[in-house]
C-alpha cells in the first residue's frame, strides 16, 4: 500500500504554558492521512486529540501554546511555519473543521444563510445570490429538508443534530481535501448519531474528502474507519487498520478501550471502564505513561519509555514493551511470579 | 417586534404613573404648610395664601394629584415661582443644551471606549491592553470638577485653544431653532457657528465622557475576552474569516449585548448627573437650571425637572431594551 498521504503529522510537540513551564499536551505524534480515507484517532479525555487536530488547523491558541516542533505537510508542503494570511487560505478552504458542540459552534446572532454565505465567499468570488444557491445545495447535500426555509433561521431554532448538519455543510463549502470532525457525535443522541457517521461516510464516498474523525468511542470508529491511532497521554499508543485493531488489540490500553465499549449482548452489566485517569501535561511519570493503569505493567515499564514497535501486519505499530521481539514472555514472566 | 414594541411602551405606564407621585410628592415631603416654607418667615399672610391657592394645596390631596396629571397631560407643567413663566416654555433650551452635551459625551464615550475594549481584549496582556485598563482605572477614579478645572487651565488659559465656558459665541448667537447648536448652525450652513459650537463642547464633553468611557471601556474588554472563548469564535476562525472580522462582526455583537446596558444607564446618569460640570462651564443646561430652582425653592421648577430626567431615564432603558430585541433573536422568542 503505497497511496500518497494527503496530510503527515511528523513527530508533532505542542506545548502550554502554564506558569512558567511549557508543558507537552502532544508529545511527538506520527502520522499519516491518505486520499480519500477516513482515520479515526481515539482516545480518553485529555490525550491530546483536539490540540493535535487544532494544530492541523493552524489555530493553536498562542499564548498559551506553541508548537515546539515538528513538521504539518500537507499537498507535500510543510504548514508549521505558516504565516497567518497563508493559513487563513487553507482553513475552511483545503482542511475544514467541525467540533463536538453543535449547540454552540453556530454564532447565535446570525442566520444560518449569513454564516453559510461568509464560508462560501471566503474562499470564492462568487456573488452573494450565487453563494445562497450554493447554500441551498449545501444543506441539500447534508439531508436538510427545507432548505431555503433554513437559510433565514437562526441556530436557536434548530435541532442539536441539525446545526451538525449544518456545521459539516459549512465545513464542506470549498470542498476541502480534508474534513476534520472533532467528536461531531458526542453530544448527539444515538440515532441522530448513526445518522450523522452515514451522512459522513457518504460524503467521503461522494467526493473523496479524506476525513480525520476523533473520538472516544471505538464503536464509531469500527463503523465508518479504515485505519485508527490511538492516543494515551499525548502520544499515538497503537495504529494500524481497524480490522485488525478491533480484533487483536495490542496495547492493555486499546483493550481496555474495547472493553468499556457498550456491548449489546451485555447489556445489564455495568461498563467497565479503565480506572485511573490520563496523566495530565507536566506530571507524565518516567517510563511507560501507562504503567499507572496497566494490567499487565511489569519491571521494565517503569524505568524505560518504549518505542512504537512494528508488528507482523502491515501497518500495525504499537507502543508497548510487550512487543519487544525478544523474550518480552521472560521478562513478564519475571514480574508476575 | 411591533407586538413586542407595543407591549413593552404599554408596560412603562406603571412605572410614569410611580414617577408622577413621587415627583408629586416632594412639594408635600415639606413640613409645616409648604407655601410658607417656600416663600419664608418674613412672608405675608396674603402672599401665602395666594401661593397655597396657586399651588392648589387647599385642595384634599387626591384632587391636586388628579390636576397634577391632567395639567401634565396638556403639557403643562406648572408657573416658575421665580420667573412667572410657565415651565414648560423656558424649560426647553436648557433641556436640549444638556442632551446636546450628554450626547456628544456619550458619543465620544462609546466610540473609544467600545474600541479600546476590543483591541484590549483582541491584544490581551499587550502593552495596549495594560495602558488601556491602567487609563480606565484612572478614568472612574477621576473627580470630574478636577478634571474640568485642569482642561480648562491647560487648554483655554495657558494653550488659549478652547473657550472656557459657555456654548456659543456671545457675541455672534446662534439662532436656535432645534436648540442643538451643532444642527441648527449646519441647517442654516454657518460653519464657522459650527466649529464655534464644537470648540466649546470639546472640554465639557471630553470632562464628561472620562467616568463612561473608562466604564464602557472595561465592560467591553471583560465580555469580550469571554465571549472570543466561545465556540463559534474558533468556527469563525476555522473557516479561515481574518481577526478583523472575527473580532467586529461575530464577536463584537455578541459582547455589546451587555455593553448596551452600562451605556443606557451611563447616558441617563450623565443627563441628571451633568450639575457639576456646567457649573464649571458655566454651560445652560437642566443642571443649572434645577442647581438655581433649588436656590429659590422654586418647587414647580424642582419637580418638573426631576420628572422630565426620570422620563428621560425610562425611555433611554426602553430604547436599550428594544435594540436587544433588534440584536438577539433568542429574546423575541422566549418572551
Ligand atoms: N487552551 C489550552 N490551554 C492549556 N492547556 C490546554 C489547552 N488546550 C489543551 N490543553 C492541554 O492539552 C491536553 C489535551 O487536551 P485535548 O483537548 O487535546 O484533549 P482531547 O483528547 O481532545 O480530550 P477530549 O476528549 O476531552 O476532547 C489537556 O489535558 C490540557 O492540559
Ligand atoms: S509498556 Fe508495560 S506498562 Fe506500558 S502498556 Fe506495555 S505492559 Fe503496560
Ligand atoms: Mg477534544
Amino acid at each position: 500500500m503505497s497511496i500518497e498521504p494527503i496530510l503527515q503529522i511528523k513527530d508533532l510537540k505542542v506545548s502550554f504554558q502554564s506558569g512558567k513551564k511549557f508543558l507537552p499536551a502532544v508529545d511527538g505524534i506520527n502520522f499519516d492521512l491518505r486520499e480519500g480515507e477516513i482515520l479515526g484517532i481515539v482516545g480518553e479525555s485529555g490525550s491530546g486529540k483536539s490540540v493535535t487536530s487544532l494544530a492541523a488547523m493552524g489555530l493553536i491558541p498562542s499564548p498559551p501554546g506553541r508548537i515546539e516542533e515538528g513538521e504539518i505537510i500537507f499537498d507535500g508542503k510543510n504548514l508549521k511555519d505558516l504565516p497567518e494570511k497563508e493559513w487563513r487560505k487553507i482553513r475552511g478552504n483545503q482542511i475544514s473543521m467541525i467540533f463536538q458542540e453543535p449547540m454552540t459552534s453556530l454564532n447565535p446572532l446570525f442566520t444560518i444563510g449569513n454564516q453559510l454565505v461568509e464560508a462560501i465567499r471566503l474562499h470564492t468570488t462568487v456573488s452573494k445570490a450565487n453563494a445562497k444557491k450554493q447554500s441551498i445545495e449545501l444543506l441539500k447535500l447534508v439531508g436538510i429538508p427545507r432548505a431555503e426555509g433554513i437559510l433565514k433561521e437562526y441556530p436557536h431554532q434548530l435541532s442539536g443534530g441539525m446545526r451538525q448538519r449544518v456545521m459539516i455543510a459549512m465545513a464542506m463549502a470549498c470542498h476541502p481535501r480534508v474534513l476534520i470532525a472533532d467528536e461531531p457525535t458526542t453530544a448527539l443522541d444515538v440515532t441522530i448519531q448513526a445518522q450523522i457517521l452515514a451522512l459522513m461516510k457518504d460524503l467521503n464516498q461522494k467526493t473523496n474528502t479524506s476525513i480525520i474523525l476523533i473520538t472516544h468511542d471505538l464503536g464509531v470508529v469500527a463503523e465508518i474507519c479504515e485505519r485508527i491511532i490511538v492516543m494515551y497521554a499525548g502520544q499515538v499508543v497503537e495504529q494500524g487498520d481497524v480490522r485488525t485493531i478491533l480484533k487483536n488489540p495490542q496495547h492493555p490500553y486499546t483493550k481496555g478501550l474495547l472493553k468499556s465499549v457498550p456491548n449489546l449482548k451485555s447489556k445489564k452489566e455495568r461498563l467497565y471502564s479503565i480506572p485511573g485517569t490520563v496523566p495530565t501535561p507536566g506530571s507524565v511519570p518516567k517510563g511507560c505513561r501507562f504503567a499507572a493503569r496497566c494490567t499487565e505493567v511489569f519491571e521494565k515499564c517503569q524505568n524505560e519509555t518504549p518505542d512504537l514497535y512494528k508488528l507482523e501486519n502491515e501497518g500495525h505499530e504499537v507502543r508497548c514493551f510487550l512487543h519487544t521481539l525478544k523474550g518480552r514472555r521472560d521478562e513478564h514472566a519475571g514480574v508476575t511470579s | 417586534m411591533l407586538t413586542y414594541t407595543v407591549r413593552r411602551i404599554f408596560s412603562l405606564i406603571p412605572v410614569l404613573i410611580g414617577m408622577t407621585l413621587v415627583v408629586f410628592a416632594i412639594i408635600h415631603a415639606i413640613p409645616g404648610n409648604p407655601a410658607q416654607v417656600i416663600l419664608g418667615q418674613r412672608a405675608t399672610k396674603e402672599s401665602v395664601a395666594e401661593l397655597t391657592k396657586q399651588l392648589g394645596l387647599n385642595q384634599p390631596w387626591y384632587i391636586q394629584y388628579f390636576d397634577y396629571i391632567k395639567a401634565l397631560l396638556h403639557g403643562d407643567l406648572g408657573i416658575s415661582l421665580r420667573t412667572r413663566v410657565p415651565i414648560n416654555e423656558e424649560i426647553w433650551p436648557y433641556l436640549t443644551a444638556t442632551i446636546e452635551l450628554t450626547l456628544v459625551a456619550i458619543i465620544i464615550a462609546v466610540i473609544i471606549g467600545v474600541n479600546a475594549g476590543i483591541i484590549s481584549a483582541w491584544f490581551s496582556k499587550s502593552w495596549f491592553d495594560y495602558a488601556a485598563m491602567v487609563f480606565a482605572l484612572i478614568g472612574v477614579s477621576m473627580p470630574i470638577f478636577w478634571l474640568g478645572l485642569m482642561g480648562q487651565w491647560v487648554f483655554s488659559i495657558e494653550l488659549g485653544w478652547l473657550p472656557t465656558t459657555g456654548r456659543e459665541n456671545v457675541r455672534d448667537p446662534v439662532t436656535a431653532v432645534t436648540n442643538i447648536y451643532l444642527l441648527d448652525t449646519l441647517l442654516q450652513g454657518r460653519f464657522d457657528q459650527f466649529t464655534v459650537v464644537l470648540k466649546h463642547l470639546i472640554l465639557p464633553s471630553a470632562a464628561l465622557a472620562t467616568i463612561p468611557m473608562a466604564i464602557i471601556a472595561r465592560m467591553t474588554r471583560a465580555t469580550m475576552l469571554e465571549v472570543m472563548k466561545s465556540d463559534y469564535i474558533r468556527t469563525a476562525r476555522a473557516k479561515g474569516l481574518r481577526m478583523f472580522w472575527v473580532v467586529y462582526k461575530h464577536s463584537l455583537k455578541n459582547a455589546i449585548i451587555p455593553v448596551l446596558t452600562v451605556i443606557g444607564l451611563q447616558t441617563g446618569l450623565l443627563l441628571g448627573g451633568a450639575i457639576l460640570t456646567e457649573t464649571i462651564f458655566g454651560w445652560p443646561g437642566i443642571g443649572r437650571y434645577l442647581y438655581d430652582a433649588i436656590g429659590y425653592r422654586d418647587y414647580p421648577v424642582i419637580q418638573s425637572g426631576i420628572l422630565i430626567i426620570a422620563a428621560i431615564f425610562v425611555f433611554i432603558n426602553l430604547v436599550v431594551d428594544l435594540l436587544y430585541v433588534f440584536i438577539d433573536p433568542r429574546i423575541k422568542y422566549t418572551k
